[in-house]
């Protein structure tokens, strides 16, 4: 598997660290409730196809990454930097 | 027998060899199985299951039933094909899987009873008494079917592994794979053309035919030479890909040295490739497959390409009477190659009543091959037509019955093949792999001219889609016929017809799983093990899906094939994790005082990668315990002197550098002062404690952080994440330092004239508080201290860059040793801290909340931070809670024991009753007792009470009293003083 880095270009898999959904971006307010923090820390979907997943490139640039990945055919759709990714 | 004139083998260069220790004679260019052949040894193995006598079938690296063990000792490898071993000069190879010998193997007997040793049998049989499976029978079936065996020592051959990269890879050599290679060479493309072969040609090399009117081999070379004159193309022989990845990596492995004879160079055995292609051209050919009937695996029994292959490469004949059976006009040239090359054939068996005539044979149409006999090897064919039964005595039968294409690596990323009704076989579905072109005979074009033809117009697709101009490559002219077959799978008859030979499964077996209801072909393959071990089933799938879509009432294409997975052929564990055994698996990390430590006898011990040392053992002590005593001593009553470096560090920059930190930790760092220290604790956003340590405010902007040493990866990770998933519009900046300096406490009573002999000016008092951080120099060096304690003594930690660590660490101990104090290791740092109830790791398993470990009032009300809003939900912060707390023995045993658990006195010691457990203990010199930490439920108000330890384990039993977990000094007076 490899990864386009947008810092470091096309790199191994084996030169990132791999942390999981997206969803790690959207942090709720602090008063935001239970549902939503419960949500945020705790609920992942586990989709049969596209996802978005954060990827550390700890072996390179030190960049977080949200990766668009097809969880069936393993196509990369899309490669951004973390800090430029948050809705 | 050897055939004068024929094969492409060095016959001026003889290899002596050794098969079961007898020794024989063949060529450079020989394989184990075609020098073998040439010295009229036609059995090589025994069967899995019935220790059925077995010849070689193949030619290639699908041969399922010539498996030997190359070597011994050691260096001992089962399972070797020995249609892939080349001989070389002391080659010594043994038989497998028989006793006493290949030509008397009394587990025979299994053939004899083999009327209840079909599919299921174990399943049904084995089934009680219960305990008996793994007492008694399996150790007997697991000694009477098998492979070959593994020598049980540490194997000391090299192995490698490598990376590669490239526009194109050309998998497979043939005619397609060279002409691939070739238009994209010429191109100026990079390319990487691997080959599982020693020689590059595929099937060019073991058939006649010309190509552009010269011998296929010789056009074969002329590419291969101008191939190899080119800067951007690599050619790599032995190397066979093994599977298909995303993205377009492929793995390969390279099989380096197991053609020489290796003893002590510097060669690796193998090497493991990842090779990352922008396209790849598919050129993997096919294989053909045998026909089932009654007996069909006793030895001389081959398929009829590799009794050409033998012939035309390796100057072989296979046998003295050949016989051909096959159900396509391919056979037949194999009758024409032995009769030009003035063997024998004496008969040609095809199963078509309208084939073509082949001049110079005896010929049966419309016939099939219905029994054979001979038990360790053939001697004669009984066939059956409408005519009725002939025998024909024969010791060797060439049978085909029809060319699979290897699709394999198509199906690596989940494709599927599809039926091709006219080749009745699979070929490739478009477009299965990413980038990959398939081309040639794996994807079922079986001329010669239109495998070149593929190859060319594969590698021009594979151009076009990476932006490279494709080169002019003319067509040659070659072989164009048309590729006729009829199906046949299974002879219809009597008796077992194999269609497994590595794995003992017959036509009957495969009747016999549909029969119970195995219907789906991944449940045959399951109940019957048709397509497991080395071949992975390259000899038999199709014709067991044929049979089994015939049982089943079902067509192939709906009965469908099993799953290819990778590898496509095996790979040692030992070339997959090449450079990751021993050191390569955990590489050692050495501190600067590493040398002077070692050098003063401390034996080091393992702190994740890194190796601290344990004591400092001194003269006339015996036990670790003397000399971790003495050195608590040193540190509360002179100085004691600690490498500290493996802690991480982190130097955090910016001009929101504070308001990040505050963020981060739980309590506050923006209004910590600069040229001041703070402890922080920095929680998980679920709430639990992550990671503890201490922080320094350099500058405004500029602070430096330290982490456990467990835990630096997981923080500087952690960070960057907060900084550019969570606040990326915050100024702050990060870069571990923490190799960059050398650390050492200087800890006791004695730390502060240490350091006032040793620096370049004396600390002034009011300069260095508890707690105060900032600038020194030393010998015009400049250096960092930090009036910071983890042994509860008046203590500073000095840091200066690594590069002085050594002379640094070794002048600080020789100044402590004079002052009465040395140095101390990683025993009585743990005691010290223990006394002082300081946590690490042990407490912070991930499991405690900063309430657990009585820091819940750290969470700073005033501002957000990580961990914060979950660490205040209703269950991590209520009394009940399991809270830290000391133990102090306080019965007739005085032992606490890490990972024991805690009872009310009264209670069972039983998990129903548990009230906590122990995380760390030590014995205090101090205090002249043991004593322990550990977490208890509702454990801050329980001081004062006995609790009972109880160490299942190692069956100890203890009464303690509880306590808080600070045992000296409470107060604290000595660190502030």
């Amino acid at each position: 598997m490899r990864i386009n880095c947008p810092v470091c270009g096309e790199r191994d898999r084996r030169e990132f660290y791999y942390k999981g959904a997206a969803v790690a971006l959207e942090r709720p307010a602090p008063d935001a409730g239970e549902a939503a923090w419960d949500a945020y820390v705790h609920l992942r979907e586990n989709p049969a196809g596209e996802t978005r997943e954060l990827w550390y490139h700890e072996s390179g640039c030190n960049g977080w990454l949200v990766v668009t990945r097809n969880t069936v055919s393993h196509e990369i759709s899309g490669v951004a930097l973390a800090s430029e990714a948050r809705s | 027998m050897r055939v004068e004139g024929k094969g492409l083998i060095d016959r001026g260069q003889e290899v002596a060899f050794q098969f079961d220790g007898a020794r024989y004679r063949g060529f450079k260019g020989d394989t184990l199985a075609s020098a073998l052949l040439a010295n009229d040894v036609r059995l090589m193995g025994r069967s899995f299951k019935y220790h059925r006598p077995r010849g070689v079938l193949t030619a290639g690296s699908e041969e399922p039933n010539a498996l030997v063990t190359v070597g011994s000792g050691a260096a001992q490898e089962p399972n070797v094909r020995a249609t892939v071993q080349e001989i070389y000069p002391g080659l010594s190879a043994t038989s497998q899987n028989r006793w006493p010998s290949l030509g008397v193997d009394l587990m025979g007997v299994n053939d004899l009873v083999s009327p209840f040793l079909g599919a299921g049998f174990y399943y049904k049989t084995f089934m009680w008494p219960k305990s008996f499976w793994e007492k008694l029978y399996e150790p007997v079936i697991r000694r009477a079917a098998g492979l070959g065996a593994l020598s049980g020592e540490n194997n000391a051959d090299r192995y490698e592994r490598a990376f590669a990269f490239c526009d194109l890879l050309v998998i497979g050599a043939g005619p397609a794979g060279l002409m691939a290679a070739l238009e994209a060479g010429r191109a100026g493309a990079d390319v990487v053309l691997a080959d599982e072969d020693s020689q590059m040609g595929g099937r060019l090399l073991g058939e006649v035919e010309e190509i552009d009117g010269k011998p296929g081999h010789v056009w074969a070379a002329e590419i291969i030479a101008e191939l190899e004159a080119m800067e951007n193309v690599r050619l790599m022989t032995r190397t066979t890909v093994t599977g298909a990845y995303d993205q377009g990596t492929f793995g390969a492995l390279e099989r380096v040295g197991h053609h020489k004879k290796r003893r002590g160079d510097a060669l690796p055995l193998e090497c493991f490739w990842r090779i990352v292609a922008k396209q790849s051209v598919l050129a993997a050919g096919s294989l053909e497959r045998p026909v089932a009937f009654r007996n069909n695996d006793r030895p001389g029994i081959m398929t009829a390409g590799a009794v050409r292959a033998y012939l035309n490469r390796w100057g072989v004949s296979a046998g003295r009477r050949v016989t051909v059976f096959c159900n396509n006009d391919d056979g037949h040239r194999t009758v024409r190659d032995m009769l030009a090359a003035g063997v024998h054939v004496a008969a040609l068996i095809d199963s078509r009543h309208d084939a073509e005539t082949v001049p110079g044979v005896r010929m049966f149409k419309g016939a099939m091959v219905s029994d054979a006999g001979g038990r360790t090897g053939l001697e004669h064919v009984t066939i059956r037509s409408v005519g009725g039964e002939d025998r024909i005595q024969t010791d060797c039968l060439a049978m085909s019955g029809g060319w699979n294409p290897i699709v394999h690596l198509t199906c690596h990323m989940n494709g599927r093949p599809t039926w091709r009704e006219s080749i009745q076989s699979f070929v490739p579905s478009p477009d299965a792999v990413p980038g990959m072109h398939v081309a040639g005979a794996c994807n079922g074009a079986f001329s010669t001219t239109a495998c070149l033809r593929e190859g060319v117009e594969a590698a021009k697709r594979a151009l076009e889609a990476i932006g490279v101009k494709a080169a002019d490559v003319a067509l040659p002219a070659a072989e164009d016929g048309a590729y006729r077959i009829a199906p046949l799978w299974a002879v219809p008859g009597k008796g077992r017809a194999w269609l497994d030979f590595q794995n003992d499964v017959t036509v009957k077996d495969v009747k016999q799983a549909a029969l119970e209801n195995f219907r789906s072909v991944e449940h045959m393959k399951r109940y019957t093990t048709q397509g497991m071990a080395t071949d992975q089933g390259k000899n038999s799938n199709v014709a067991a899906l044929a049979v089994l879509a015939d049982v089943t009432g079902r067509a192939i294409p709906e009965t469908g094939t099993t799953t290819f997975r990778p590898p496509y052929s095996p790979v040692s564990i030992a070339a997959m994790g090449a450079g990751a055994q021993g050191k390569g698996f955990a590489p050692q990390r050495f501190t600067t005082s590493h040398a002077a430590s070692v050098e003063m006898g401390a034996p080091m011990i393992e702190a994740g990668l890194w190796y601290r040392p344990s004591y400092f053992p001194r003269a006339g002590e015996n036990t670790w315990r003397e000399s971790c005593d003495r050195e608590v001593g040193m540190v509360r009553e002179a100085v004691g002197v600690c490498d500290v470096s493996t802690l991480g560090k982190i130097d955090i920059q910016g001009a929101d550098a504070a308001k990040f930190l505050d963020f981060v930790y739980c309590n506050m760092f923006s209004t910590l002062k600069v040229g001041r220290t703070r402890y922080g604790l920095m929680l998980r956003e679920d709430g639990h404690v992550m990671d503890d340590g201490t922080t320094a405010r350099l500058g405004e902007n500029h602070f430096l952080m330290t982490t456990t040493t467990a835990a630096a990866g997981e923080v500087m990770r952690h960070l960057e994440f907060v900084h550019q998933g969570l606040c990326p519009e915050l100024d702050v900046a990060f870069v571990s330092v923490t190799e960059q300096w050398a650390q050492f406490a200087v800890a006791g009573p004695q730390s502060r004239a240490l350091l006032d002999g040793l620096l370049d000016a004396p600390l002034k008092d009011e300069d260095w508080p508890f707690m105060a951080c900032g600038p020194v120099a030393l010998g015009g060096i400049a250096a960092r201290l930090f009036r910071i304690s983890f042994s509860g003594e008046h203590a500073y930690e000095l840091a200066v860059a690594s590069r002085y660590g050594d002379s640094l660490f070794r002048e600080l101990v020789k100044r402590a040793e004079e002052m009465g104090g040395g140095a101390y290791g990683m025993e009585a740092l743990n005691v010290l801290r223990v006394e002082k109830g300081f946590i690490t790791h042990a407490e912070i398993h991930g499991r405690t909340t900063a309430f657990d470990i009585g820091m819940g009032r750290m969470v700073s009300a005033k501002k957000d931070c990580i961990g914060k809003t979950m660490s205040e939900r209703p269950g991590l912060c209520v009394p009940g809670r399991e809270q830290l707390v000391g133990l102090k023995p306080v019965g007739e045993v005085k032992q606490v024991t890490a990972g024991a658990h805690l009872f009310c006195a009264e209670d069972a010691p039983e998990r129903e009753n548990d009230q906590g457990y122990v995380t760390s203990v030590a014995y205090s010199p101090t205090m002249g007792r043991m004593m322990g930490m550990g977490f208890l439920k509702n454990g801050s108000e329980r001081h004062g009470e006995k609790i009972k330890m109880v160490d299942h384990l190692r069956g100890i039993e203890c009464i303690c009293e509880v306590t808080g977990p600070v045992v000296f000094d409470p107060e604290g007076g000595r660190v502030r003083g």
